[in-house]
């Protein structure tokens, strides 16, 4: 029988790295990914789990242990926030480049400055053509489930990916909710054991891992090293079906929430989509018809999925947590905006801003948006494509 | 010399083949000029030896005996480290560039 603890977010992924058992995990505390780390050290020291626990001095220092680890044949695990995803910039490239199934959770925090701890999505984003995986938690169930499949995506023989499990900061990392813990063989058998493509320690097979090339071979190495997040596509469905199958609880590119007979619709990721939900249940008791899309899978992004599910709206509105100066809307914006351009009747799209810092966005917010979009639709024909922000001070108050 | 396309290359751009460096023809950045050895002036000082950058002065039984074309990638060290004043046994000369 799983168990129902009562979790949260940090927790419910320390749970799912206690079950899948890597070989090594790097770790670096940074708020609010440390109580991660902490507890896995801890599990380590109490001989739970088999992993070997490097204690870096940076982020940078974290993944590229991760990368040295990973190439010797082990599975790992790390977990980093923010900042330090930031200082892993360079290092991801090489992780995802040398095809390295690392899965890393990333508890999502704001960038300074000003200094922030809070939620929002400017650490993994800035980091979304890195190469690697992006698969976004809504809750502590989800950020538990998201680590197990992640193993099984990321090292599948296709793949051989990096994975980035997100969670927001505090929101998700820091509340608690019931979660249902699944059995640890269960989870193990699912997971499967780790075969490495390449190991380093095969000293049978000697080989070099990393080594470099010039003009004449770069551009060929970069193209077949996309062809791993190509077939991903394939393997993150298989795997959410299988996952759904063996527990329960099924899980795609996204959840798509009443939206089959939506006229208006908000596209967003994570913990925010729980009170878009609620928003969504009170207009649809006045009989308005909108819906959402959860997106779950950010990269690789879901084109055709979407394309097939959001084709009959009449406007979307697309919610990015990140700012991007000088852009045209944010980066979920962009991609949903590019994706339906080829479609012959495509709903008017409409970028949003939200929660910076961890801004609260509130079920009234989400009225708004709706009311926004029902009118905007000329609104925006007028202005251009202007970002919106939700629950910005223009005003003192 | 053929290139692979990109479905030939292994994962992750591992290289299984241990030594396969040697098969590297740096040269082929060579652009302009090549160093060409002369054994007439040589006093076999190793100069040139000591300070190309590619260890592309070939020695044969304590004798510079001339230069290795599948490494030497032209920069013209060695000449301008020759210290013979006169006729040096080491000039740069044109070449013609491959692409
Ligand atoms: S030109 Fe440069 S690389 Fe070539 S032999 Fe002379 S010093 Fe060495
Ligand atoms: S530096 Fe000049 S003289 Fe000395 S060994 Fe080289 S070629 Fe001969």
């Amino acid at each position: 029988m799983p168990a129902i603890e009562v979790l949260n977010g940090n927790s419910a992924a320390a749970e799912a790295v206690r079950q899948v058992n890597p070989d090594v995990a790097a770790v670096y505390p940074m708020i609010p990914a440390s109580e991660i780390t902490e507890k896995i050290a801890s599990l380590a020291a109490d001989g739970q789990i088999d992993t070997e626990i490097l204690t870096v001095e940076s982020e940078h220092s974290a993944m590229s242990s991760c990368i040295g680890a990973s190439s010797a044949g082990g599975r790992v695990f790390t977990a980093a926030a923010a900042r330090g995803l930031a200082a892993e910039h360079e290092t991801l490239f090489i992780a995802s480049s040398l095809r390295l199934p690392i899965v890393s959770a990333v508890v999502n925090g704001a960038l300074s400055a000003p200094l922030n701890q809070n939620t929002d999505h400017s650490d993994s984003m800035a980091e979304r053509d890195c190469g690697w995986i992006q698969i976004y938690s809504e809750n502590p169930q989800e950020a538990y489930d998201n680590i197990i499949q992640a193993y099984k995506i990321a090292e599948h023989m296709e793949v051989r990916v990096p994975v980035m499990v997100a969670l927001d900061g505090f929101v998700t990392s820091h509340s608690a909710e019931n979660t249902i813990i699944e059995k640890g063989d269960e989870v193990a058998e699912f997971v499967g054991k780790f075969e490495p493509l390449y190991s380093l320690l095969d000293t049978d097979n000697p080989k070099t891992i990393g080594s470099g090339t010039g003009p004449d071979y770069y551009f060929e190495h970069k193209r077949n090293q996309l062809q791993g997040m190509i077939n991903s596509r394939k393997i993150i469905k298989e795997v959410g079906k299988e996952f759904g199958d063996r527990f329960g609880r099924y899980y795609g590119f996204f959840e798509s929430y009443k939206l089959d007979d939506a006229e208006f619709a908000l596209l967003l990721m994570s913990s925010s989509c729980g009170t878009a939900k609620e928003a969504i249940d009170r207009l649809r008791s006045r009989g308005e018809k909108v819906g959402l899309l959860k997106l779950r899978v950010f990269r690789p992004f879901p084109v055709q999925e979407l394309k097939e599910t959001l084709a009959g709206l009449k406007a979307l509105a697309v919610l990015d947590r990140v700012l991007t100066p000088g852009s045209v809307g944010g980066p979920v914006f962009n991609e949903i905006r590019c994706a339906l351009y080829d479609l012959e009747k495509r709903p008017r799209i409409f970028p949003y801003v939200y929660g910076l810092g961890g801004r609260d966005i509130r079920m009234e917010h989400f009225e708004e948006i709706f009311a926004d979009m029902r009118e905007g639709q000329t609104k925006t024909a007028e202005t251009g494509a202007a970002v919106r922000f939700i629950n910005l001070r223009e005003e003192d108050g | 010399m053929s290139l692979k396309n990109w479905r030939k290359l292994t994962i992750g751009g591992v290289n299984l083949e241990p030594g396969s460096a040697l098969k590297n023809i740096t040269a082929s950045f060579r652009s302009g000029k090549k160093p060409v050895f002369n054994p007439d002036n040589c006093t076999n000082c190793f100069f040139c030896w000591v300070f190309c950058p590619e260890n592309a002065i070939i020695v044969d039984r304590e004798k510079i005996t001339g230069i290795n074309y599948d490494y030497c990638k032209g920069c013209g060290i060695c000449e301008n480290e020759c210290p013979v004043e006169k006729e040096k046994p080491i000039t740069m000369e044109d070449e013609p560039v491959e692409y």
